[in-house]
């Protein structure tokens, strides 16, 4: 029996939520006294997570799986599990992850829980803890199936280093035929993705028009931070709308997120509020977003911002 | 082209979350139930497919009667009919087979449902249901176009888009962009008359068992007052957030 992670990379690069879900497999694999074996695949440098404490790296290279493909690839992830009798498997909350895992719960007749933000309670029986409610409530729920998936939320559990000898080995899939092809792939150069970035900037309403969006990715590059905005801001096209953040747009789950000139709707804030630490910038003192925030400051972003580009730069300039 | 919507039955995003039965149970005390937001992108888009190229929508949901309102919104939207699966949706699991074995005594090419429900935020049924029963699926679509058996799909992954060709029938999970949030239907009086006489065909549930089990519902921990710095104290925000909070 064995504990199973699949590590995903980006262009064979480890992405931190695939360090963060070996970090949990870790946990679980301690908890239950079992081995934790993670998978990847096209990695340039697998034995990196031997450091977040795999006792094995099953290594995947196929030219065929260098775009992921979520059938295709949750019948690998389920090749492996079955190989290694896995009692537990763990994927992260990528766009990727949450794509192949539901198609892996019906392949592998594992109980699934989505959004868990933590290690077990309990093994007997298998209780975690995650997120519903649009992160305003958490559920304890038991996984009652023999064979357990955990979808990891991201920016949950943390990722911790612990150090192994891990073995390594080469294993070659069977890949299934799959009728979704991929045509083109459209990214941005360049920007930090909201679903990658630590830090969030975001703007709303407050900035008047599309014309002042300057400050926004000004202080987001001070930062190496994302930007993002409100849903009124995409709506009314000031922005595009992979930008538009909160219910109903992307979710954020950034160590820190900055709201310049969001008042705080209810609808935005369930899809922040995951961020660990919310800072606003709003002329309203009523504005709910203070009740949500951990820092803010009642003022003009207009005057505020760039004297917090200003004085991050001298930060930035002292403390790299 | 037929074209089925699978509907939750939420509650509203504003509602106040509280539990009873010491906190194992959702308290449904003065809540207004909705259709899941994400499922309305999915059902405005099937409403789309049936003026331009004359599908026609079937939708459906799981659980006992009160989702019978959202069912009757949405063929006052302009459904054709609707089906309710008289069952409490236990899991994601649960509702992913009363669903597949519905769909297997239908003819069906196309599927549409919202990426997630609020409630839950399971993000599970669309694929289980996919698998369940070998169609292909898109997950987080932001765009569609049908044109004879094959669908023409916007994904949103992160840091961007990527274009997805895939062959009916298919399971696509929705969100925004599907359709516009100006594009979004709100009924009008001759859509909820016209409801009324609609079909609604209430089916028993399948026998299956949930593999996970809702044990004990928990809120956050209080969060402590928000810091207030001073406009003019940009220094001290900064200070706050090095040394305190620790995230630069």
């Amino acid at each position: 029996m064995s504990v199973v992670v699949y590590a995903e990379t980006s262009e064979g690069n480890f992405k931190n939520t695939a360090l963060e879900a070996v970090s949990y497999g870790k946990k679980v694999a301690e908890q239950m006294d079992l081995p934790l074996i993670a998978l990847t695949v096209n990695a340039t440098n697998p034995a990196e997570l031997s450091r977040y404490g795999a006792d094995k790296i099953v290594k995947i290279n196929h030219a065929d799986l260098n775009r992921f493909n979520a059938k295709i690839f949750a019948g690998i992830v389920q090749q492996v599990a079955e190989r290694e009798n896995a009692t537990v498997v763990v994927v992260d909350s990528s766009s990727n992850g949450l794509y192949l895992a539901p198609i892996l719960a019906i392949k592998l007749s594992a109980g699934y829980a989505s959004n868990v933000v933590a290690a077990p309670s309990s093994i007997h029986p298998f209780v975690i803890k995650r997120k519903v409610f649009s992160n305003k409530a958490f559920n304890h729920t038991e996984i009652k199936s023999e064979k357990k998936l955990i979808g990891l939320a991201k920016n949950s559990f943390g990722v911790f280093e612990n150090p192994t000898t891990a073995n390594e080995e080469d294993f070659s899939p069977e890949i299934c035929s799959s009728e979704v092809r991929s045509t083109a792939i459209n990214k941005a150069s360049g920007n930090v993705s909201i679903a990658d970035a630590d830090v969030v900037v975001s703007g709303g309403r407050g900035l008047k028009g599309p014309e002042n969006w300057g400050l926004i990715e000004e202080l987001a590059a001070v930062l190496g931070a994302a930007t993002a905005c409100s849903k009124p801001v995409s709506d009314m096209g000031w922005r595009p709308h992979g930008e538009h953040v909160g219910q109903t747009g992307k979710p954020v789950a950034s160590n820190l997120y900055i709201a310049i000139g969001i008042s705080g709707a209810i609808q935005h804030l369930a899809g922040v509020n995951a961020s660990k630490v919310k800072v606003v910038i709003n002329t309203d003192p009523e504005a709910p977003f203070f009740k949500a925030a951990d820092y803010g400051i009642v003022g003009d972003a207009f005057e505020v911002v760039p004297k917090l580009i200003e004085k991050l730069r001298d930060f930035k300039a002292k403390n790299s | 082209m037929k074209v089925f919507v699978c509907i939750s039955h939420v509650p509203d995003t504003t509602s106040k979350i509280n539990f009873t039965e010491n906190a194992s149970e959702f308290d449904k005390t003065g809540v207004q139930f909705v259709i899941n937001p994400y499922d309305e992108f999915a059902l405005a888009r099937a409403m789309w497919l049936k003026e331009k190229q004359g599908a026609s929508i079937t939708v459906i949901s799981v659980g006992d009667a009160s989702v019978e309102s959202s069912l009757r919104k949405s063929l006052a939207i302009g459904a054709d009919d609707a089906i309710r699966i008289d069952a409490e949706p236990t899991d994601g699991l649960f509702v992913a087979h009363q669903l597949a074995a519905v769909l297997k005594e239908h003819a069906c090419d196309l599927i549409l449902t919202g990426r997630e429900s609020i409630d839950y935020n399971g993000a599970m049924v669309p694929g289980m249901l996919a698998t369940l029963l070998d169609w292909n699926f898109v997950n987080a679509c932001v765009g569609l176009e049908i044109e004879n058996q094959t669908a023409t799909a916007l994904k949103e992954i992160d840091g961007g888009t990527e274009t997805l060709s895939a062959t009916l029938p298919l399971v696509v999970a929705g969100q925004k962009g599907m359709v516009e949030e100006k594009d979004l239907r709100i009924p009008n009086m001759r859509g909820i008359m016209m409801a009324r006489k609609k079909p609604l065909t209430v089916l028993a549930p399948i026998a299956i068992e949930s593999s996970t089990h809702a044990n004990r519902f928990e809120k956050p921990a209080a969060k402590s007052a928000c810091k207030l710095v001073d406009a003019s104290d940009v220094d001290g925000l900064i200070a706050l957030l090095h040394k305190e909070a620790k995230v630069i």
